[in-house]
């Protein structure tokens, strides 16, 4: 029975190749903002949600996702999932941004 | 603010975002952000504020406390039953999570993974390597530590103790590595550079003197 | 509060696979160790996960491992150790003192 108890993410002494320590990426801007964003949501001002919230949603994404997805599209995800189960945003406006974000981000990107 | 709106003026142009391609999560994450901001969750003030604060963080931090503590037995001592306090006489900011620091020594090495996701002391020493929160470091270092740190360069002896730290909880990790031979007459400064990242991590060991 | 272990008290992980968000690693279950630091009060992870309040709040430990006991394939020194730090509810009293 027990061998379904570990979870996707909790991969301590699993077997796995050699770890590459070569490719360091530089963190692009919107990475940088993902990780803000959380540490504000988290703040004391705030409260508005818990690094133990968005460890709890990155854990639920699956383990498809968990193992495609990069760190912070980890964060963003699971950040907006619990901010939507809040009802801080709406998944109706968060679309909307996101349409109207990418359009201006590619119309920037052929005007430029 | 959820109807769907045509901008009559232009937005700033943006350069970190043009420059890359337009992905989902981070068309996502602007839009976040923007509505956050509109909302009053949070000001685009502060949002620049905390963005420059974790980009001013990096290994530098970690290797003075180190080489401060190389040079100065009490602060050392100090600086293992305290990091954020000891840190906080430098004037360096430690943040809330409490950090410990674990001393390498003739008959221990330390080395510092979370299994679980990426905890990682980052106002000590940045933002943590990809590697570090790779499946192979977080799956095989709990196990087999000393083929990890041999991949690494860094080889153990069997007469020195391996100490693996998993970060499950609320605290941090800073290896002190050790001083190495020939650094008896270095300043505080010249000690700062020999500081790794890698060497607080615990996969290596500080630099050499040239 | 006061804290049910003490620093040398042997422990044993509870053997217990919940789902759900779990600071345990699974690799420790069921694991024989000994308390290294008693760390203090801390809100409890697995109700924080879920935004409630996490009290009350949970003793914390550093609990050390010998890595031969935890894998039967370990290469390495016989003193080699892991430490994992974890909350009381996972812990129960471990056989004999250090």
């Amino acid at each position: 029975m027990s061998e379904f108890g570990r979870r996707h993410h909790d991969m301590g002494g699993l077997g796995a190749g050699p770890v590459e320590a070569g490719n360091e990426h530089d963190y692009a801007y919107w990475e940088k903002k993902i990780d803000a964003v959380r540490r504000l949501l988290a703040d004391e001002k705030r409260n508005l949600f818990t690094v133990d919230e968005m460890r709890r949603g990155i854990e639920e994404l699956g383990a498809k996702a968990y193992d495609e997805m990069s760190y912070y599209e980890r964060w963003a995800a699971s950040t907006t999932n619990i901010l939507i189960e809040k009802g801080i945003l709406t998944i109706d406006e968060l679309g909307r941004r996101m349409e109207e974000v990418e359009a201006r981000l590619k119309a920037d990107a052929e005007g430029s | 603010m959820s109807e769907h709106h045509h901008h009559d003026h232009q937005h700033p142009k943006q350069p970190d975002l043009e420059d890359q391609p337009i992905t989902y999560y981070k068309v996502m994450t602007e839009a976040l952000a923007e509505l956050l901001i509109e909302k009053d969750v949070i000001t685009a003030d502060e949002l620049r504020n905390q963005m420059e604060q974790q980009d001013s963080r990096s290994p530098i931090f970690g290797a003075r406390l180190i080489a401060k503590a190389w040079a100065d037995p009490a602060f050392k001592e100090r600086l293992i039953a305290d990091v954020n306090g000891a840190a906080a006489e430098m004037d360096i900011d430690a943040g809330d999570v409490p950090i410990r620091g674990v001393e390498n020594t003739d008959d221990v090495h330390n080395v510092v993974v979370c299994t679980l996701c990426s905890c990682y002391p980052r106002s000590l020493i940045g933002l943590p390597p990809d590697w570090y929160k790779s499946r192979a470091y977080r799956s095989r270092t709990v196990r087999e530590p000393r083929k990890v740190l041999a991949e690494f360069g860094t080889v153990m002896p069997d007469d020195i103790d391996v100490r693996v730290h998993d970060s499950t909880a609320d605290l941090r990790f800073l290896v002190i590595p050790k001083r190495p031979e020939g650094s008896g007459l270095m300043s505080e400064e010249e000690l700062t550079d020999l500081v790794t990242r890698d060497s607080m991590i615990g996969v290596s060991v500080a630099k050499n003197p040239a | 509060m006061e804290a049910k272990y003490y620093v040398g008290d042997a422990v044993n992980v509870r053997r217990a696979f919940p789902p759900g968000h779990v600071r345990t690693p699974y690799f420790i279950r069921g694991q024989k160790g000994v308390i290294h630091e008693v760390v203090g009060t801390y809100s409890n992870p697995e109700e924080l996960a879920y935004g409630r309040d996490g009290k009350p709040a949970l003793m914390l430990y550093r609990v050390q491992f010998r890595q031969s006991d935890v894998w039967p394939d370990y290469e390495g020194s016989n003193a080699d150790t892991a430490l994992v730090d974890l909350y009381e509810n996972w812990l129960e009293p471990g056989e004999g003192a250090v």
